[in-house]
């Protein structure tokens, strides 16, 4: 059985944060290693269970490796595609500097 | 009567008959929204009649239908009711959608839910929360709560949600009308904006059970669009509103009647299985023995589907920009950063937070691994129960619709009144709510029944059956 109890602590919720390409403000970080530390305290029930020889499911239908007709169809055009673009230039999307 | 507060199928009937024209349908529906939505806020746009109307040239259901604000329509602003999202008109339609314009459908407006669907009170609205039709103190449930509160106090005739994990079927239940969750796979999820891939569906919602079978009839099918979507037939669904149950098996789950659940919830569903009784089914207790593990497993695999789909949005392509004034770490990890958390609210933060922790490195076998191992027993409950069963019967919701802000601050609380709903999302199964009496503060109860996979047809008869013999559906709320 594997062990999954611990702490969450603020240095954890930070790092997730980061992960998630999220940057916390002012109580945000005190609140959600509360609500983080109360919801994966539920979770934890799960340790009760011995699934050691139980095939996880990741989607409920028999439904494997879908193909189609190597068909050309209507597709969105470059135009459309960068219309809702909050910055575009020369039909590219503009994003800040990266190196 | 006005003609809004009727069905969809009776107000075909008058229009096949020259009594009442599609336009005046719209205008009643258009004319209650002007007079109760400010209060009730279903929607958080109001089209005109352009949208939609008049595709299909002698248009064969030009019912007017609200449309949940997940559910991409062209050219009109789509947003998740998130921050994020505003100002993003998609350039195509949902499959949906197109399947109703050809049907001739009239779209209202959009309606309200919680940001990206996480909720389960419509109260995570960056537009503000809805009211139910009801008790306007009262939440409608969530997350399609504008659409069910819209269907509810005839602000339109019937309604589209999306159901992760009761998101339909709660709030039908809060606001007493149908909502129904097909099974995964039998309607199209392209254009649906994602929140869990493995658990989302578009459904109908609908003041009765025929109502239902006829949206569903509209939407269902196979999509070379979604790889997900099931080539299954699309059976007349009409035909299986049959008021009869005799020789059906219907399994009555021991777990889901015991703690948390309202006495007054509880009695109606009694009351709703001795009616069925009465009309010729059998009954039979029957064990689901994971089901104190469903939502712990769905909070879990749902979160870690919703931290990879909305990694999405980044401000490149639609939706907010921002940019901090100082640099933090680099130009553009600072425009991710702080376009995310201008544009997100709480719970979408809360639940990225939460999916991206559990597929991290060092806790992916500890929470997602394992919470895929679970929801495979949860699967094989039900596998084992409809071995001898045609269907599953319980309540929808352990309670009637909650005060706003009665669990705003607790989100554990919130989670934890999904708890009959999520197993049917986890599960794949379809699960229909139909209303099944009031309790004593008049607000509405539902009653649950599940079906094996592409049983929607027997959920029909079912519900049909208890709708002939009571009459909790034909109640209508006076605004």
């Amino acid at each position: 059985m594997t062990k999954i109890a611990k702490n969450i602590t603020k240095e954890d919720v930070q790092y997730i944060a980061s992960l998630s390409r999220v940057h916390l403000q002012g109580d945000e970080v005190e609140r959600l290693t509360k609500d983080l530390e109360n919801i994966l305290g539920y979770v934890h029930k799960l340790e009760k269970l011995d699934v050691r020889a139980v095939e996880p499911t990741s989607h409920v239908l028999p439904i494997h490796s879908v193909y189609r007709e190597d068909e050309v169809r209507p597709s969105l055009q470059q135009a459309q595609a960068t219309a809702l673009a909050v910055e575009a230039h020369n039909g590219f999307f503009k994003v800040p500097k990266v190196i | 009567m006005n003609i809004n507060q009727l069905t969809a199928h009776e107000i075909l009937g008058l229009i096949e008959t020259k009594k009442a024209s599609p336009r005046e349908v719209h205008d009643s529906v258009l004319r209650q929204i002007q007079a109760t939505d400010k209060e009730v806020h279903a929607y958080v746009r109001v089209h005109d009649a352009a949208v939609g109307a008049g595709e299909a040239g002698a248009p064969p259901v030009p019912i007017p239908v609200a449309i949940k604000d997940n559910i991409c329509v062209t050219g009109v602003e789509t947003t998740c009711c998130s921050r994020i999202l505003k100002g993003f008109k998609p350039p195509y339609d949902a499959t949906v959608i197109r399947k109703l314009k050809k049907s001739g459908a009239v779209f209202v407006g959009t309606t309200n839910m919680d940001e990206f669907a996480f909720g389960s009170s419509t109260e995570n609205s960056c537009y503000g929360p809805t009211r139910n039709p009801w008790d306007r103190s009262r939440v409608p449930g969530g997350s399609s709560g504008g659409s069910a509160a819209a269907v509810a106090g005839h602000e339109a005739i019937w309604a589209l949600g999306s159901d992760t994990g009761g998101s339909i079927r709660q709030p039908a239940a809060f606001c007493g009308v149908v909502g129904l969750k097909p099974t995964y796979g039998r309607v199209s999820r392209y254009g649906l904006i994602a929140f869990a891939s493995s658990l989302d569906q578009i459904g109908p919602i609908t003041k009765d059970v025929t109502d239902a079978a006829l949206l569903l009839g509209i939407i269902a099918g196979y999509d070379d669009y979604d790889s997900t979507s099931a080539d299954v037939p699309v059976p007349d669904y009409t035909k299986a509103l049959v008021n009869d149950v005799k020789g059906l098996k219907i399994g009555i789950p021991k777990e889901y009647f015991v703690e948390g659940i309202d006495p007054q919830v509880k009695q109606a569903v009694a009351a709703a299985i001795d009616v069925l009784k009465k009309c010729g089914a059998a009954f039979e207790e029957v064990s689901l023995p994971h089901t104190e593990y469903a939502i712990a497993t769905y909070y879990i695999v749902a979160t870690a589907e919703a931290s990879s789909n909305l990694a999405r949005y980044d401000g490149v392509r639609y939706g907010l920009r921002r940019q901090p004034k100082e640099e933090r770490k680099s130009p553009l990890i600072d425009m991710y950063e702080e376009t995310r958390d201008a544009g997100f609210g709480n719970e979408a933060k809360r639940r990225i937070m939460l999916g991206t922790y559990s597929l991290s490195s060092g806790y992916y076998d500890d929470y997602y691994l394992k919470g895929l191992k679970v929801r495979t027993l949860i699967k094989q409950d039900f596998d084992n129960v409809f071995r001898k069963c045609d269907a599953i019967l319980t309540p929808t919701a352990p309670t009637t619709a909650f005060k706003i802000g009665e669990k705003a601050d607790d989100p554990l609380s919130m989670y934890l009144s999904d708890v009959y709903t999520i197993s049917a999302n986890l599960s794949g199964i379809p699960a229909i709510s139909v209303p099944c009496g009031f309790s004593q503060e008049g607000l509405p109860i539902g009653l649950q029944i599940l079906a094996k996979p592409f049983a929607e047809e027997t959920l029909f008869r079912i519900g049909y059956t208890y709708e002939q013999n009571t009459p909790w559906h034909k109640k209508r709320v006076s605004l």
